[in-house]
C-alpha cells in the first residue's frame, strides 16, 4: 500500500475502507538469520536497512512490549548534529541526512520539520567554545551559524537577555535541525522493514541467549526458542538487564529524564531553543503545545518516572531565559529509562560472545541518532565490519583509553 | 524520595549528590599484579541491577556525610540507609 495525496483523496471518496493495516502480526518462525532483541527506533531502522540497503530479509524483530513503546515514544522529538568530537560529529551528520531523506525514502510522513535549534551562550569562554564546535560541525559536512545578540534578539525577542545572572550573548544556530513526529518515525521504519518480509514480534519478550561455546546461536523467548546466525540487541533502557543474561557486564547506568508537555499554545517558538548556563531545552509542537525538558534525575532507576527536584529545576531553567512560558500551565510530564553510558556517548560493536551484537549507550541523545544508528547497526551485522561513521563506537573504548567524552566529565553517567 | 538520614531523620532527596554504586567503596589494590584489568572493572563497569540496589548518596547540602543507601531501582522505595563510613569500616577499609 503506497501512501499518496492521490491515494488520500481516493479513500475520502470511498468511505476510507481500503486502508490496510501498516504491518504483519506474523508467528515467529524457528530460525532466522538475524534476529533484533527490541523493536524500538534503533531496532526497527536496523530491520529497514537491513532488507532495503544489504537485501537480507530473513530477519525477525522482537519486541517485549508493543511496538515502539520505549524510548522512541518518549523523547522530544529533537533531531540534529551539533557535535564536537571527531568521534561524534561525522555520525550525527550521516544521520542528519538520513533524516532529511526519511520520508521519501519510507513513503510515510515523519512530519520532519528543520525549523533549526538555536543553542545560547551567556559568556565570552562560551560563544568562543561555540565558535569552535561551529567550526567542527562545518568541517564535518554540517551546517552551523554563530550568531551575536543583535541576531539572537532578531530571531528570539522574548528571551531575558538582560538577566542578571545569565545575560544571553549569542547563540549557535544549527539551521538543519528540528524536529521529527518520533512515533511515524517507529511505524514508517517498521511498515519499511515489514513490507520487505522481515517479522516483527510483539509482546515477545526475550529471557535468554542460547550460547554454545562463545557462539550464540539464537535466543530464548517468552514464545519459544528461537534460533539465529546473528542475534542483534539493541534495547536502550534495559541493555544491562539483557545483556546480564549473556553474562556481560556493560559501562552502562540506567537513568531516568522526564519530559513535559505544556497546554497548546498559538505559534510562539521558531524552533528549538536551548539554556547554555544550565540543562533546558523547548520547542514547540504541532499541536501548539511547548515540549521541554532538562536534566536527568541522577540515580539509578528503571522507573519511567521521576521526582519533582528535577521538575523545579527544569522549570527554573525555562524561566531563566524565557520567563513568558510561566503563565503557560504544565499539562503532561513523563520519564523514559535512558541507558547512560561512561562517557556519554554510544556503542555500536560486536561483544566478546561470537554472533551476538549490541547497539546501546545512547544516554538521552538516541532520538536523532535514530536513521544512522540502523544504518550502521545494519551494516556491521551485514559485513562485519564497523561503518566508517561509527568506528569510534567500540565497546572496548574505555580499557584502550579511547573514550568520546563530549562533556568532559569523566567516567560518571549522571553528569552526561 | 525521603531518605532517613542515620544521624539527622528524614531528609528530602534534593539536598544529596548521588555517587553511584556503593560498590565504588571497595577500590581495588593499585599494587595488584592485575591491577589494570582490576581498575577498569572498578572505573567502568557496573552491575546496573533493577531491583536492589545500594548505592552511595553525598549529603552535600546537610552534614557532608556519605550514605550507603539501599534502594529499589524498580520502586523507588528506600530499604535501609547507613553511614558509608561505617560500611568502609565494617569491611575493614581505613585501617
Amino acid at each position: 500500500m503506497h501512501f499518496s495525496g492521490f491515494k488520500i483523496i481516493k479513500e475520502a471518496l470511498t468511505g476510507h475502507k481500503g486502508w490496510k493495516p501498516t504491518w504483519r502480526t506474523p508467528d515467529p518462525k524457528t530460525e532466522y538469520d538475524i534476529v533484533i532483541v527490541g523493536g524500538g527506533g534503533h531496532g526497527l531502522a536496523t530491520a529497514h536497512y537491513l532488507a532495503k540497503v544489504h537485501g537480507i530479509t530473513n530477519v525477525a524483530v522482537l519486541e517485549k512490549g508493543w511496538l515502539g513503546s520505549g524510548n522512541i515514544g518518549r523523547n522530544t522529538t529533537i533531531v540534529r548534529s551539533n557535535y564536537l568530537l571527531p568521534g561524534n560529529e561525522p555520525f550525527y551528520e550521516w544521520s542528519m541526512k538520513l533524516w532529511e531523506g526519511l520520508e521519501q525514502d519510507l513513503n510515510y510522513n515523519a512530519m520532519m520539520s528543520q525549523r533549526g535549534i538555536l543553542n545560547l551562550c551567556h559568556s565570552d569562554a562560551q560563544r568562543d567554545a561555540f565558535a569552535r564546535r561551529g567550526n567542527a560541525m562545518i568541517m564535518a559536512g554540517a551546517d552551523a551559524v554563530l550568531l551575536d545578540e543583535t541576531g539572537v534578539r532578531d530571531m528570539c525577542p522574548y528571551l531575558d537577555f538582560d538577566n542578571a545572572r545569565f545575560p544571553i550573548r549569542g547563540g549557535l544556530l544549527q539551521p538543519r535541525a528540528g524536529t521529527a513526529r518520533h512515533d511515524a518515525v517507529a511505524w514508517g521504519y517498521a511498515r519499511g522493514a515489514d513490507s520487505r518480509g522481515v517479522d516483527i514480534i510483539q509482546i515477545c519478550e526475550v529471557t535468554g541467549f542460547q550460547i554454545e561455546k562463545g557462539v550464540c546461536k539464537g535466543v530464548e523467548t517468552s514464545r519459544g526458542r528461537i534460533g539465529a546466525k546473528k542475534v542483534a540487541v539493541c534495547v536502550a533502557g534495559s541493555s544491562s538487564r539483557v545483556m546480564e543474561q549473556a553474562g556481560m557486564r556493560l559501562p552502562i547506568e540506567s537513568h531516568v529524564l522526564q519530559a513535559f508537555v505544556s497546554e497548546g499554545l498559538k505559534p510562539v517558538l521558531p524552533g528549538v531553543i536551548t539554556f547554555g548556563a544550565g540543562h533546558f531545552y523547548i520547542s514547540q509542537s504541532d499541536k501548539g503545545g511547548l515540549v521541554f525538558g532538562g536534566d536527568i534525575d541522577g540515580y539509578n532507576t528503571y522507573a519511567q518516572r521521576g521526582n519533582l527536584p528535577v521538575v523545579e529545576d527544569v522549570c527554573e531553567g525555562g524561566m531563566a531565559i524565557m520567563p513568558m512560558i510561566g503563565r503557560a500551565r504544565m499539562l503532561r510530564m513523563w520519564g523514559g529509562v535512558m541507558d547512560m553510558s561512561m562517557d556519554g556517548s554510544p556503542f555500536i560493536d560486536k561483544t566478546p560472545i561470537e554472533g551476538l551484537y549490541f547497539n546501546g549507550g545512547w544516554c538521552y541523545g538516541g532520538f536523532k541518532a535514530t536513521p544512522a544508528s540502523g544504518w550502521c547497526y545494519a551494516h556491521l551485522l551485514a559485513t562485519d565490519q564497523p561503518h566508517p561513521v561509527a568506528t569510534e563506537y567500540r565497546l572496548d573504548r574505555f580499557r584502550r583509553g579511547r573514550m568520546i567524552d563530549e562533556r568532559g566529565a569523566g567516567a560518571q553517567p549522571n553528569l552526561h | 524520595m525521603i531518605i532517613h538520614h542515620p544521624l539527622l531523620g528524614p531528609r528530602d532527596a534534593a539536598e544529596f549528590y548521588v555517587l553511584g554504586d556503593a560498590a565504588l567503596i571497595d577500590r581495588p589494590d593499585g599494587q595488584a599484579e592485575d591491577a589494570a584489568e582490576r581498575f577498569y572493572g572498578y572505573l567502568y563497569l557496573r552491575d546496573n541491577p533493577a531491583g536492589e540496589h545500594r548505592e552511595l548518596w553525598y549529603h552535600e547540602q546537610g552534614d557532608r556525610s556519605w550514605l550507603v543507601v539501599t534502594r529499589d531501582t524498580l520502586t523507588h522505595e528506600i530499604k535501609k540507609v547507613e553511614l558509608a563510613r561505617d560500611v568502609a569500616l565494617q569491611k575493614g577499609r581505613g585501617q
